[in-house]
């Protein structure tokens, strides 16, 4: 077990550049998940953790050493990739024996070590067969064995769950955080899932465009995201993100915009001309009797799930075009997301009043105010 | 495992179902004619095959085959063992070396990104574009000047020479279609390169390298034209010299020809067999998701 640092880490190929001025670093035994859209640079990042690919510049420490340039089999790293990419013309026995085989462990060790793991991950019965004999999930249970029994300082993951299917994703997803659990291993795991992200990982690293976002435990990078990426990436269905124009007034502030209404009490700041408010699904509810309305939706789509409905519409004030002239796909993409309760029964066509529970504040760019809590949502 | 799909509840009845075989019988028969009519020549014996038009042997007559292995020449040296060695020498040999330098070149070629990568292969591409017998007379004075002339080595040099660029060409063309993260889970795993190459390269290419082998194997045992003009020497002969020897100017003695062109198919039938289970690909299949 061995953290690894990454200082300022960059990678380009040519003049472009996919991994930029990257510093992170994962702690010894902890679980850090890098998530991010694809080509976001999370893969190349931790292809050059391995040593697959080469640092442009910056230093890489695994443990206390400077690993930069020493070749991926004296890193003292294990992989599991996405492709499972097992050895097809050996037995699952010898996939996992192989590694140990190179650095001349006596065999008796071996066939321990491989045991052991092969118990570990319910891989017994299935010692004497060829990957091509395997399901999709024992596949990758033996590119996980093949990576336990190699004690490494380090686990690294390349999306090892994207090509299962969804039952079996659920399924392996609880045996990663089972093994971790046991191993107490330092792991760098890479996904584009958000939801492994959110229930495996110690600590998210969201990155996007080769640039570190935010990197936090799954709650906090959920409750406080740094800017409108990282809301609108962790978190489903997305945060919604409402452009509105500030005004100051003997209350405090007011925010009006895209067919909101929202009244701030004192700041300690003045507040910029133009902000972004963001308000995840289920942070709104219909408002009450003695409640504020901040917005009125106008619903086009709904969507019963069982224990809650999405219902997607537009904020009635700031309908541009009437309902019934947008196609499907502009519906979707400028829609509002409302996670209402089924009790709510909406109705395609109803005009919704809704209150706010809780709301962000992003300035223009996209960066993050800190508004204490107590201004936001007064009545 | 999938069962095989029915293929018989959706095949065609009737006519439509007849005319595959109408058309097929007619090629099968023409194909295959020539070759019975060699083999009818070959158990026709020394003293000859009526000139009737049946391709099945009229009799069982081993006497043109016996003559065959039995040739000595006038010093007494058994020709037919010397020729069956050079033949076998020349071939195994050519196959050795020719695969042994694709295999390596191929890998290279698939795998490294070097100054002139591209201007060789597309080099190799050209070699392959001119027909063989240009090369004849270039070939002859290399092979004379080196000391050559009615050596096996001479041919072993010039026969893989002619088939690396094939070898190497198809070779690459399979080491692509292998999945690059197994070599990479390999280097984590804590392999060199030769390492890779060695223990999971090579085992994962057994039908592509059972192929080249193969080809290597039966265009060095086949070949004639460079064989005929390099030796001199009856002692120094391949097969298909040997073969010829017996169509004459002045007498053809068919039988012969027939009974140790049989003999000379054995070793490549033989071989098919052999590696027929490699030459049925779908080794790496499960390796990665597929």
């Amino acid at each position: 077990m061995a953290q690894v640092l990454l200082n300022e880490i960059e990678k380009s190929y040519g003049d472009v550049q996919v991994v930029r001025r990257l510093s992170l670093q994962v702690a010894a035994g902890e679980f850090l998940v890098l998530v991010g859209a694809s080509g976001c640079g999370k893969s190349t990042t931790l292809r050059m953790v391995a040593g697959l690919e080469s640092i442009t510049s910056g230093e890489l420490r695994i443990g206390e050493r400077v690993v930069n340039d020493v070749p991926p089999r004296d890193r003292d790293i294990a992989m599991v990739f996405q492709s499972y990419a097992l050895y097809p013309h050996m037995t699952v026995y010898d996939n996992m024996a192989f590694g140990l085989t190179l650095r001349k462990v006596p065999k008796a060790e071996i066939a321990t070590r491989v045991r052991h793991a092969a118990a570990m991950l319910g891989l017994n019965a299935l010692l004497d067969r060829k990957p091509a004999a395997l399901s999709g999930g024992q596949r990758q249970r033996v590119a996980m064995g093949r990576a336990v029994v190699r004690q490494p300082a380090v686990f690294l993951f390349d999306e090892p769950l994207s090509n299962l299917d969804a039952k079996l994703r659920v399924q392996m997803r609880l045996e990663i955080a089972k093994l971790h659990k046991r191993l107490q291993a330092t792991i760098l795991y890479v996904t584009h899932d958000q939801v492994e992200a959110m229930t495996l990982a110690d600590r998210i690293a969201v990155m996007h465009e080769g640039v570190l976002q935010q990197c936090a435990s799954p709650h906090e990078i959920y409750a406080t995201p740094v800017n409108t990426y990282v809301a609108t990436f962790i978190g489903s269905p997305a945060m919604n993100l409402l452009p509105v124009a500030v005004t100051q007034n003997a209350s405090g502030w007011q925010l009006t915009g895209s067919g909101l209404t929202l009244q701030l009490g004192p700041q300690e700041h003045n507040l910029p001309s133009t902000l972004t408010v963001g308000v995840r699904p289920q942070d709104w509810r219909r408002a009450q009797p003695d409640e504020a309305i901040h917005a009125r939706l106008g619903v086009e789509v709904v969507e019963p799930l069982g224990a809650e409905t999405n219902v997607f519409g537009a904020l009635v004030d700031a309908i541009a075009v009437p309902i019934a002239d947008k196609t499907a796909q502009q519906r979707q993409e400028s829609a509002t997301i409302w996670r209402s309760d089924p009790s709510d029964r909406v109705r395609d066509g109803d005009e919704i009043a809704l209150h706010i529970t809780r709301f962000h504040l992003f300035s223009a760019d996209g960066q993050r105010l800190h508004v204490p809590a107590e201004s936001g949502v007064p009545n | 495992m999938a069962s095989p799909p029915d293929l018989n509840s959706v095949a065609p009845k009737g006519f439509a179902a007849w005319l595959p075989h109408v058309l097929l019988v007619p090629v099968a028969v023409v194909t295959l004619y020539p070759v019975l009519y060699v083999v009818k020549l070959a158990f026709s014996g020394t003293a000859g095959a009526s000139s009737s038009p049946s391709p099945f042997p009229e009799r069982l007559d081993f006497s043109a085959f016996s003559q065959v292995v039995a040739t000595t020449d006038s010093s007494g040296n058994w020709l037919f063992g010397y020729q069956l060695f050079n033949s076998l020498a020349v071939s195994a040999v050519t196959t050795v070396v020719g695969i042994s330098l694709a295999c390596t070149a191929a890998y290279a070629f698939a795998r490294f990104d070097f100054a002139g990568r591209r201007a060789g292969l597309l080099g190799f591409l050209a070699t392959q574009m001119f027909p063989g017998i240009l090369t004849l007379i270039p070939l002859y004075v290399l092979i004379q000047k080196l000391n050559l002339l009615d050596s096996l080595w001479g041919l072993v040099l010039v026969y893989s020479t002619t088939t690396i660029p094939f070898c190497t060409w198809t070779l690459k063309g399979y080491f692509d279609t292998l999945p690059k993260e197994i070599e990479e889970s390999a280097i984590v795993d804590g392999a060199t390169r030769l390492q890779i190459f060695l223990r999971i390269i090579l085992p994962l290419s057994a039908p592509a390298i059972a192929v080249t082998a193969l080809f290597s194997f039966m265009s060095a045992w086949n070949e004639f034209v460079l064989a005929y003009t390099f030796l001199s020497k009856e002692v120094a002969y391949t097969m298909p010299v040997m073969i010829r020897g017996y169509v004459g100017e002045k007498d053809v003695q068919w039988s012969l020809f027939a009974a140790s062109s049989l003999i000379v198919s054995l070793p490549v039938m033989a071989l098919f067999y052999a590696l027929e289970k490699h030459l049925v690909g779908g080794l790496t299949s499960g390796g990665v998701k597929g």
